[in-house]
């Protein structure tokens, strides 16, 4: 399958929308484009580094104008004229709403409750969509050490609904993950809502192939897939049986408009498109 | 006061040491005069160890790091700080003991040590395996709702080091742009150095006090070191070095080049307009542009 031919490669996606100039995209563009989608205007948006700032920056320029940005960083509506690098640079700051000190967005702002959604990305995602950003092996003597929680634990605790942005391989969607950084839908078998957790955690996990959804249960199940590829493209690089929605709905590629914002201006050195 | 001073009045062996800055007014100059002046021992907290304390760490002036996000803001790992907990023994033998929180949950410890209470309730960590990791990391009851709420423990650095952009020359300090948590981190301290892009009058900081961050009360050094925060940044004097952070990753990776960017820009040079003095290019590399605010009327 063309999706699979490796990081970096174009591929022709069978054109639904068949609009010229749409019918070769990256998997992280179609990322970004349907984390964006998934943005109402005006939301209130917790916005980490890499795609979900891609994804949270396109959903501006195009159908949510009104998009508040903050960043754990102390940014409060920002518009930031550039790509941030980072979480903390200096384009956040200039033309924002306000700058405060991170006592106050993590008190005042999350654990408020002000956060309507938060981006989060995982090295590893399990079938209850609790994430793992801290280590790979035993915690005490890792096989490799990721960076750990940064805000991530309190946004998958408090933001009243999260996203998850992960591409598939069969090491990052496990049964179980090494490391529960961020909680999911359940733990050790208690149930997030016996957690006493103000949010409701991850509602959706956008991969480079389509998107799993928790189901009653909080177990994660394929509900919709990208233009082109099965649902055994998706399920042979996921850890545990996964179990698909009925009806499973295919998403529309990225649109011309959307791929040119994304590689023209939100993402020209494809700092974070690679693949 | 000059930094080489600041710095052996103030940083001892074995001290708990914080170098705030989130993202923002990382002060790299401090961190290279502690690795000359050869600290042993340190007990090195910041939320994102960053660059500065994964020198430190390839330095050896680290005993344990306490944080909450360790990366390459934007562009990979540290590396210096995984070889010193990965695998069977760490580097050279000899494992860095941690102790790791979230971001909030490192904020909270400040906020306590800043307000010298124990600890510091907050809602977090239920469903995280974050406190099996690190049993510092406990609940209380609360006594008004009966709600179990995660608590961390205050901390109280012996030393904070912080990075601004102005102070007077009684420490009276004024930042703007991102805050972090440097205002929790100074007040949580036992001593505090602030390193500033300038020293001015107290006049300058009395006809804007609302821009003061940290008062001169609690000042124990005022530190002028212009171009201070590079590789990190001053908002308003000179952006991020993005560059130098992306480089790192190879740097960092390879213990040999991490040797020799130590021996060039820190060991090999005597303070910091030495350090600036190889790097003729940043001037006019990471030149900023004015976005100057309007003042408001204190008057009344």
């Amino acid at each position: 399958m063309a999706i699979d031919a490796g990081v970096g490669a174009r591929h022709d996606a069978p054109s639904s929308a068949g609009a010229p100039g749409t019918s070769g995209y990256s998997p992280s563009e179609m990322m970004a484009v349907v984390a964006a989608r998934e943005l109402r205007d005006g939301e209130i948006v917790f916005v980490g580094i890499g795609l979900p700032n891609l994804a949270c920056n396109l959903a501006r320029a195009t159908h949510a104008p009104g998009l508040v940005l903050i960043y754990e960083s102390g940014a409060v509506g920002a518009v930031p004229e550039r790509l941030p690098v980072s979480i903390g640079d200096p384009s956040l700051v200039t033309g924002s709403l306000m700058v405060c000190g991170m006592a106050d967005v993590f008190q005042y702002l999350l654990q408020n409750g002000c956060i309507e959604v938060g981006f989060l990305g995982a090295a590893q995602v399990d079938r209850w969509a609790n994430l793992n950003t801290t280590v790979v092996g035993d915690y005490d003597h890792p096989t490799v050490r990721l960076p750990g929680s940064g805000g991530a634990a309190e946004i998958a605790t408090h933001a009243r609904r999260t996203i998850v942005v992960a591409k598939l391989n069969r090491r990052a969607f496990p049964e179980a993950v090494d490391f529960v950084t961020s909680p999911g839908h359940s733990y050790h078998g208690t149930p997030r809502r016996a957690l006493g957790l103000p949010g409701a955690g991850p509602v959706k996990v956008i991969t480079d192939r389509g998107v799993l959804e928790p189901d009653s249960s909080g177990e994660l199940v394929l509900t919709a897939l990208y233009p082109g590829v099965a649902p055994a493209d998706v399920a042979r690089d996921v850890g545990w049986p996964l179990r698909s929605r009925d009806p499973l709905t295919t998403l529309d590629p990225p649109t011309t408009t959307e791929l040119v914002l994304l590689r023209e201006r939100l993402d020209p050195d494809k700092l974070f498109l690679k693949g | 006061m000059s930094m080489r001073d600041a710095i052996g009045a103030f940083v001892h062996d074995g001290d708990t040491l914080v170098i705030e800055g989130f993202t923002h007014l990382i002060c790299f100059a401090a961190g290279h005069e502690i690795i000359r002046q050869g600290r042993r021992e340190l007990v090195l907290c910041r939320l994102t160890p960053d660059l500065i304390y994964d020198q430190m760490i390839a330095a050896g002036c680290a005993r344990k790091l306490v944080f909450s996000w360790a990366g390459n803001p934007g562009a990979g790992s540290l590396h210096a700080f995984r070889r010193a907990i990965e695998g069977p023994a760490g580097d050279g033998g000899r494992r860095l003991e941690i102790e790791e929180y979230s971001h909030f949950g490192m904020v909270a410890r400040l906020a306590a040590g800043a307000a010298r209470l124990p600890f510091w309730p907050l809602r977090d960590y239920a469903g995280t395996d974050l406190p099996a990791a690190n049993p510092r990391i406990s609940t209380v009851t609360c006594p008004y709702t009966g709600e179990r709420l995660a608590t961390v423990p205050a901390l109280n650095p012996d030393v904070t080091i912080i990075h601004a952009q102005r102070a007077d020359a009684q420490g009276n300090t004024q930042i703007w742009g991102l805050l972090g948590v440097q205002k929790e981190a100074a007040f949580a301290s036992r001593h505090v150095i602030v390193v500033v892009e300038e020293v001015v009058d107290e006049r300058v900081i009395r006809a804007d006090p609302n821009r003061t961050l940290v008062p001169g009360i609690i000042v124990d050094a005022v530190v002028h070191e212009p171009w201070g925060a590079h590789p990190s940044y001053a908002h308003g004097y000179y952006d991020r070095d993005n560059d130098f952070y992306v480089s790192w990753e190879a740097i960092s990776r390879d213990p040999a080049r991490l040797g020799q960017y130590l021996d060039r820009f820190v060991l090999g040079v005597p303070d910091r307009s030495a350090y600036l003095a190889l790097l003729p290019d940043l001037r006019t590399r990471l030149r900023v542009s004015d976005r100057i605010c309007a003042g408001v009327n204190y008057g009344y």
